[in-house]
């Protein structure tokens, strides 16, 4: 089988190679294919915002003005960095912005600012016997929204590391550049979410939130 | 179950690690970010401890759940008011384009127009210069004798022979010589100067039909040669 053929058939090499040249596109002047470009990411933009900012609609507002910002600036962008990072990127700084300049409007809780992570260790609380949590269970609205609130509860600096690191799926060394922290706080601040958001799908686990239906094939609810 | 205290008894010997090392490293031990020999005495400990299999299990689901494109959910009609936002930058952007160019455009006109006159003005100069007035009247009066003794009068702008019927505010007559006359901007009078005139207008054909001849000598000269 020929090469170009192979490429072909590699759904994830065919989008890489659409994602380059709607970049270099969109940088020579083709300007109106930039919504095309970043549209795979708007989910992520907003909730990278989101991580940052608590608030939907100044997540949105935030997300919007990144989109708006990546696109004055599409010609810097460089090919050394994933396109969705250096995105993502854009969308930190611009949420970060925002916060700082609402905290001077809005004193934020004495907890949620403190960046020491020489803290003391965070033990699990439940040792529950767990087993894997079906991905099914995503599909049911009530499932995403019980994960939502439970991630809502984290502190911020945990908070941030955990979206960008767990959900944006950014590696360590951009996570910490993004965040601008060190790469041990960023292993430390992953750890302690990690565990506390455990902690708390251990509880929703024993509640039967992950049952794979609300109730038994067969069995009828009325 | 596995007591943790004997659990904790067994980090003694080795390279055994206990509950709190393995609940401090199990975030690295999942990212594959722990050394060889780290991952090993956790993977012997996860063998014979459930609290921390427990734990294991339950950080590794988080990472599945969360990592799920499913939990990115957006507010409804978000892609479409980002279209739009983005649409109207781009509208806006073209506005200011055309801003950006409208001072040079606003210049080019008169710029334009003014090299167009000057190139006029050249074109004009460069076809006609030196040109000579034909008119008798704007004549300065060549061939007139220089000590020549003239009439002019105060007000007009021609000079004249005593005797010319021609001669207007006579009572501010003064006498003068035709090349001080001359030089004080006066021309000579049509009717008692067209002698000196037409002798003038003769001499001046008379020079060009030497300079043809002259020419036309040359021109034969270098023929024969």
């Amino acid at each position: 089988m020929s090469e170009a053929k192979l490429v072909a058939n590699n759904p994830a090499q065919d989008r890489g190679a659409r994602e380059q040249d709607l970049i270099a596109r969109v940088q020579r002047g083709e300007r109106e294919l930039f919504y095309e470009l970043v549209q795979p990411y708007e989910r992520r933009v907003y909730a990278a915002a989101l991580a940052i900012l608590r608030n939907e609609a100044d997540a949105e507002d935030a997300a919007q003005e990144a989109m708006l910002k990546a696109f004055a600036n599409i010609r810097q962008f460089r090919q050394e960095a994933r396109f969705s990072t250096w995105l993502i990127q854009v969308t930190v700084n611009e949420a970060l912005m925002r916060r700082r300049r609402q905290r001077t409007v809005i004193m934020e809780p004495i907890d949620d600012r403190g960046d020491n992570d020489a803290e003391q260790d965070y033990a699990p609380r439940d040792f529950a016997d767990w087993r894997e949590i079906p991905s099914e269970s995503l599909e049911r609205k009530e499932v995403r929204q019980k994960l939502t609130e439970a991630l809502a509860t984290l502190d911020r600096k945990y908070r941030e590391v955990f979206v960008l690191r767990d959900v944006e799926h950014m590696n360590i060394q951009e996570t910490a550049e993004a965040l601008g922290i060190s790469i041990a706080s960023v292993k430390t601040r992953l750890l302690r979410a990690r565990l506390m958001l455990r902690d708390l799908l251990a509880a929703g686990w024993q509640q039967g939130w992950f049952s794979r239906l609300p109730f038994e094939k067969g069995t009828k609810p009325w | 179950m596995v007591d943790r205290d004997t659990i904790n008894r067994d980090t003694t010997n080795g390279d055994a690690v206990n509950c709190e090392q393995v609940w401090r490293e199990i975030s690295n031990y999942l990212d594959g970010e722990v050394d060889g020999a780290l991952r090993s005495a956790m993977e012997e400990h996860f063998k014979i401890c459930t609290r921390c299999t427990s734990v294991l299990e339950g950080v590794r689901n988080v990472t599945l759940l969360y990592g799920d494109e499913r939990m990115l959910e957006v507010p409804a009609g978000f892609g479409l008011r980002l279209e739009k936002s983005l649409e109207k930058k781009l509208a806006q952007d073209a506005r200011q384009n055309e801003r950006r160019w409208s001072p040079w455009s606003a210049w080019l006109v008169p710029l334009a127009a003014l090299a167009l006159v000057t190139a006029g003005v050249q074109m004009a100069s460069s076809v006609a210069p030196n040109r000579v007035m034909r008119a008798p009247m704007a004549q300065a009066g060549q061939g007139i004798p220089p000590d020549l003794v003239v009439l002019v009068a105060t007000g007009t702008k021609v000079f004249h022979v005593a005797g010319c019927t021609f001669i207007h505010n006579k009572e501010t007559l003064r006498s003068t010589t035709a090349k001080e006359a001359i030089a004080e901007g006066y021309v000579p009078c049509l009717r008692c100067m067209r002698k000196y005139l037409d002798v003038a207008a003769i001499r001046r054909a008379e020079a060009a039909g030497e300079m043809e001849a002259d020419a036309d000598d040359e021109e034969v000269r270098v023929t024969a040669h």
